[in-house]
Order: C-alpha cells, then sequence, then structure tokens
C-alpha cells in the first residue's frame, strides 16, 4: 500500500508514521530530511522547493511500487513540500513497515536514494547575500 | 504546430517564465527541440545537463513530439 502526496504546508511526521502502523508489521522505519544550517560553509537562510507536481507525483508513486517489489514491505509513505522552508523545517518524510526491520531499511534507502535523483523538485538555497538552485551549474 | 514548453527551477529563471511558446512547421524530435531551445537560450548549455518530459514521462532524444503533448524541461533536481 502506499502513500504519496506533496504539501506545501507543514508535513505532520507523527500522523505519516501512525499511516504505516500495521498488525503484520514487525518495524517501522523512518527516513526525515531537515534543513540544515550550514552548506559548503555558507549559512543558509531558507530552502526554497518547487515540484512539477503531476509528474512528481507519479515519479514518487513509481519508487514507492519499485521498492514494493524488491523488498516484502507491508506500507510505503512519500511525503515532499514545496514552498519556503527555514533551518530546522521537514522536507520530506518516508515511512516504510515492514514485517523484518532489513526490507524496511533497504526499501527506504532506496526511495529516498532515487527520489533524489528522479523525481522533478528542485530546491533554492537562500544565503545572506544571494541564491543558487542547487546542482544546476557543474 | 505550436508548443508550450513548461520549465521549472533555474530553466525558469534562464527562460523568462514558468512556459515559453515556439512555433514549428515541422514534427521535431526531444533532441531537435533540445538544439532549438540552446540556440534561443545559450545559458542552458551551461547546465550541469537537462532532461525532458512528455507527458509526465522522461523523453529520449528520438521521441517525437506530437500536438497535444506536455512538454517540460527538467533540469538537474535536487529534492529531498
Amino acid at each position: 500500500m502506499t502513500n504519496i502526496a506533496i504539501s506545501a504546508t507543514r508535513l505532520d511526521v507523527q500522523s505519516c508514521i501512525d499511516w504505516a502502523m500495521s498488525p503484520q508489521s514487525g518495524g517501522i522505519d523512518v527516513f526525515i530530511g531537515t534543513v540544515r544550517q550550514m552548506t559548503r560553509g555558507k549559512a543558509v537562510r531558507r530552502l526554497e522547493f518547487e515540484a512539477y507536481e503531476n509528474m512528481a507525483l507519479h515519479e514518487m508513486e513509481k519508487i514507492a511500487i519499485a521498492a514494493a517489489s524488491k523488498w516484502p514491505v507491508d506500507k510505503i509513505l512519500i511525503h515532499h513540500r514545496t514552498g519556503s522552508l527555514e533551518v530546522g523545517e521537514v522536507p520530506v518524510v518516508i515511512v516504510v513497515s515492514a514485517a523484518h526491520r532489513d526490507a524496511a531499511f533497504d526499501a527506504c534507502r532506496y526511495a529516498i536514494d532515487t527520489l533524489k535523483q528522479t523525481v522533478p523538485i528542485w530546491k533554492k538555497e537562500v544565503f545572506e547575500d544571494g541564491a543558487q538552485w542547487v546542482a544546476a551549474h557543474p | 504546430m505550436t508548443l508550450t514548453i513548461l520549465a521549472f527551477g533555474v530553466a525558469k529563471d534562464i527562460l523568462g517564465g514558468s512556459s515559453v511558446r515556439l512555433d514549428s512547421d515541422k514534427e521535431l524530435t526531444i533532441g531537435q527541440l533540445k538544439s532549438e531551445l540552446e540556440r534561443s537560450y545559450p545559458e542552458l548549455c551551461r547546465l550541469t545537463s537537462f532532461a525532458f518530459a512528455v507527458n509526465n514521462e522522461y523523453a529520449g532524444a528520438e521521441q517525437v513530439i506530437r500536438e497535444h503533448d506536455e512538454i517540460a524541461i527538467i533540469p538537474p533536481v535536487s529534492g529531498g
């Protein structure tokens, strides 16, 4: 079972975990992305996230389906934020429940690694003295 | 035909808006569209890379564009 969303408002980690609970599951693996203060020695004021929403949802669903076909997991949730986020806020939550922990850890790792490679979402780092789109230029 | 190309992230800055229109009197492939855009917006060539999506799927250079396809420029993604 999958639960995919893109949200312009705060992600509620506890309700993400509650959704993944199931009597068959022996464990839940959770990845919470957080906005880091420093990047390459510079202080970040905020991150601005933009998504190509229809395609991003489609790619996130593909990741969840692929993870569920690779590992014996019960439920997979992938939620991502858009908009402006300050240090300590949460841009992404991934929750995987499974009967046994290996599958939950592996599927969760796969989901965040693949999301970073394929899902059309972009972040702009805003500093005191300017801003830049991450990974745009070599 | 007139194509509308959606732009996101750094591509939106380079194209000067969230979409651009492009008229073509012949059928175009994604590869040909890429060359057209690089000619009109040379700054695209300075990006690490950029891909295209057609109707919400990544598209290869050989893919032929149809009249009502939804086309998007996908600069390097950086979610998470």
